[in-house]
């Protein structure tokens, strides 16, 4: 049948069972706009187009689907970089539909002409220009792989005005064949051998957990593993909610803002176990002396995280939810009370190293924000998805909320982009309808992106914002407080709106609590507000973020309250 | 750690943007290129480039990983050891005063090249052959004074076996 390329571009929507998009139009993209109308894919119009690509990253964690934006060229598209940086580090399957301006004027400066691909080169997982309408069908179903297998990443497709306008006649594309990308899935058996033999003799093991066991959905056989052989268990930023929070075996977050008793762990053992992770730098502090005593196991999917940043003993590329139930299958639950008598020492010192440092806040008369996290994970029962934005909220939220579910906490964690949060909420959202969405919120960040709160009004979705509002750009002004002789250079944000007044102008809820006699009742009602709410807390100006490790120091080094 | 020369082949899809996403994975990770050197296969979908770079072993493993990650290429392979035969040609511009003519050809006959062009003063000389061997000839040729020279940088392939 014949059809143009914009009908073509729905199409290929529609076979991908895409049921919203989040975008914002322009000259670029009204035809297909005028196509998208057609059909009963749900249009999120935000407010500005980094919103967009969050609230598809939202989207894409709450609900495990491919998230997808549309905008139009020149500015539409440069708006949407941040966004995209954020999902790849991240490994988000999304995917960017940019408009551009007609094939014949590419090149020449022409209206709202931006090489988009050119500028989301080193931060999208692939991207395409589509020159000709008879590509259309097949860049689409590629740009939908590539997102979503492998290593999730976002993927952009440029689509000229004209090629939208062309027609041909349309077929479909079922199966996507590429030679040269190939991700490997079946990690090799004769290194999880290996890997099995070192957890039977392992005296002091430590897992440690990342994005990966969200992204491959491998929670469930952590689990089984780390209890089946007694292992306790941390996790970077972004692999919280990958192993139960509330866990005998959890140990925190590791990392600088780690938990004492996770730093310690990951320092003293004698084998870690790295799944799904990256060694980023804030989990490693100094490389030298990270997992110093340990033979390293490191499984992931993309061979290029291992052995980037720290030497491994035995690497192992493949999927995280294979890997570990092939592990679990190598490993008899026979094994389990020989290996728990070995361990018992190594579990008594993690116990010891619990009850000497653990996480803790004084709570006087001024609201500590530690303690608004905590009343919302009583309030919430745990059961919220919490976006966070990013600074000390994000890291308190980390802390304080104790994630027991995978796709409930949803940050950035490897771009640690302020403005993530309220779009990212509006996303986890339209997966959810029915859920309870907060994001955790610094003042700061949250007026990155405010103008998202439009776009929760007009769709009646009953997002909170919790604001933990200090103030200051509260993580840098620690840094000035503790390296920088508290020369809180431009990070005092005294001047900032009345956030309730704001949260009204724009059709919503505003709420504030000043006292910690308040914050229960303020929370409460807020959640029991049927739409959007902004809940403002005043709290401690100069409350930190603790533990802290130094930039590049060993993570044993940590500063304490 | 030591850094050691590599010579990376690959081959890659025949489109355009391809080669700017190997280069901008150098230049966007601090990796230097000493040299590259792209053009179509048999295939005209597929071209290969040859591409020179000095890394620590582990950059090197970085660079591999990396490099075959990107979705456009479709093999690659480091073609530094004996396994693989190298060459690389130039094109040297060479000052040909009547007094050292003599000496030029002399030269050029030894290292079993060619002269392509002869102007009054100059010779343009074709060389190919190892980088080693490119290296040697220039060196000679410098006294003469070199006015321009245009090197294609090193292409390899590996031996097959009998
Ligand atoms: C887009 C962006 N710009 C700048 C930064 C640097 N930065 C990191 S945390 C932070 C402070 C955030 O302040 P706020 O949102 O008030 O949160 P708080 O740390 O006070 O909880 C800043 C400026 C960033 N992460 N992202």
């Amino acid at each position: 049948m014949e059809m143009t390329g914009g009908q073509i571009l729905m199409q290929t929507l529609v076979d991908e069972d895409v049921e919203t998009i989040f975008g914002f139009p322009g000259g670029a993209v009204i035809e297909i706009y005028d196509e998208l109308v057609k059909t009963d894919i749900q249009h999120v119009l935000v407010r500005h187009e980094q919103g967009a690509v969050h609230a598809a990253d939202g989207y894409a964690r709450a609900s495990g689907k491919v998230g997808v934006c549309l905008v139009t060229s020149g500015p539409g598209a440069t708006n949407t970089v941040t966004g995209i940086a954020s999902a790849n580090s991240d490994s988000i399957p999304i995917v960017v539909i940019t408009g551009q301006v007609p094939t014949q004027l590419i090149g020449n400066d022409a209206f709202q002409e931006v090489d988009i691909v050119g500028i989301t080169r080193p931060c999208t997982k692939h991207n395409y220009l589509v020159n000709d309408v008879n590509d259309l069908a097949g860049v689409m179903r590629e740009a939908f792989y590539l997102a979503r297998t492998g290593r999730p990443g976002p993927v952009l497709v440029d689509i000229p005005k004209n090629v939208v306008s062309a027609k041909t006649i349309y077929k479909p594309v079922s199966q996507v064949r590429l030679k040269s990308y190939n991700p490997t899935y079946s990690p090799n058996m004769k290194q999880l051998k290996k890997v099995a033999n070192l957890v039977r003799e392992a005296r002091r093991p430590v897992i440690f957990a990342g994005g990966g066991i969200i992204l491959s959905d491998a929670s469930r056989e952590l689990t089984a593993f780390a209890h089946k052989n007694h292992i306790p268990v941390t996790a970077s930023l972004m692999g919280l909610g990958g192993f139960p929070g509330t866990d005998p075996l959890w140990l925190g977050m590791i990392g600088m803002h780690g938990t004492y008793r996770a730093n310690m762990s990951a320092s003293y053992c004698d084998l870690m176990i790295g799944i799904g992770v990256r060694f980023d730098d804030r989990v490693t502090g100094k490389t030298d002396a990270f997992a110093e005593q340990a033979k390293i196991v490191h499984i992931d999917i993309d061979p290029t995280s291992i052995r980037k940043n720290i030497a491994v003993s035995i690497p192992i590329v493949g999927d995280c939810k294979k890997a570990l139930t092939r592990l679990n299958e190598l490993l008899t639950d026979e094994d389990s009370d020989a290996m728990l008598k070995q361990k018992e020492e190594w579990l008594s010192r993690i116990d010891e190293w619990k009850s000497t440092n653990p996480l803790a806040y004084d709570q006087k008369d001024v609201i500590k924000p530690q303690y608004v996290v905590e009343k919302l994970y009583e309030l919430t029962k745990g059961k919220a998805i919490i976006t966070t934005e990013v600074g000390q909220n994000q890291m308190w939220a980390a802390q304080y909320y104790h994630f027991d579910r995978p796709n409930n906490f949803i940050t950035s964690g490897g771009l640690g982009c302020m403005g993530f949060g309220l779009p990212a909420a509006i996303g986890a959202q339209m997966a959810h309808p029915d859920r309870m969405v907060v994001d955790i919120a610094g003042d700061g960040s949250i007026q990155m992106n405010i103008q998202e709160m439009a776009t929760a009004v007009q769709y009646k979705l009953p997002v909170k914002v919790v604001i933990l509002n200090n103030r200051f750009l509260g993580m840098v002004r620690q840094w000035q407080e503790l390296f920088y002789g508290k020369r809180y250079a431009s990070t005092c944000m005294d001047c900032a709106p009345d956030f309730v007044k704001l949260a009204e102008a724009y059709g919503a809820a505003g709420l504030r609590a000043e006292k910690p006699a308040d914050v229960e009742a303020v929370l409460a009602e807020g959640m029991a507000i049927p739409g959007p709410v902004i809940m403002d807390f005043t709290v401690e100006a100069e409350e930190g973020v603790y533990p802290m490790v130094p930039a590049g120091a060993p993570i044993t080094e940590m500063l304490l309250v | 750690m030591n850094e050691e020369k590599h010579i990376l082949t690959m081959l890659v899809d025949n489109q355009p943007g391809v080669l700017s996403r190997v280069v901008g994975l150098f230049s966007g990770r601090g990796y230097n290129i000493e040299s590259l050197c792209v053009a179509p296969t048999i295939d005209p979908l597929v071209s290969r480039i040859t591409l020179v770079t000095k890394a620590n072993l582990p950059s090197i493993e970085q660079i591999e990983k990396q490099l075959r990650k990107l979705v456009n290429v479709i093999k690659l392979r480091d073609l530094s050891g004996k396994e693989a035969v190298h060459r690389e040609m130039a094109l040297i511009c060479v000052m040909a005063k009547p007094e050292s003519r003599a000496e030029i050809l002399r030269i050029v006959d030894i290292f079993r090249c060619k002269v392509v062009d002869i102007g009054r003063e100059h010779y343009i000389i074709e060389v190919s052959g190892s980088t080693d061997k490119l290296n040697a000839l220039i060196n000679l040729l410098k006294p003469m004074g070199i006015k321009k020279i245009a090197r294609t940088g090193a292409v390899a392939l590996f031996r097959e076996p009998n």
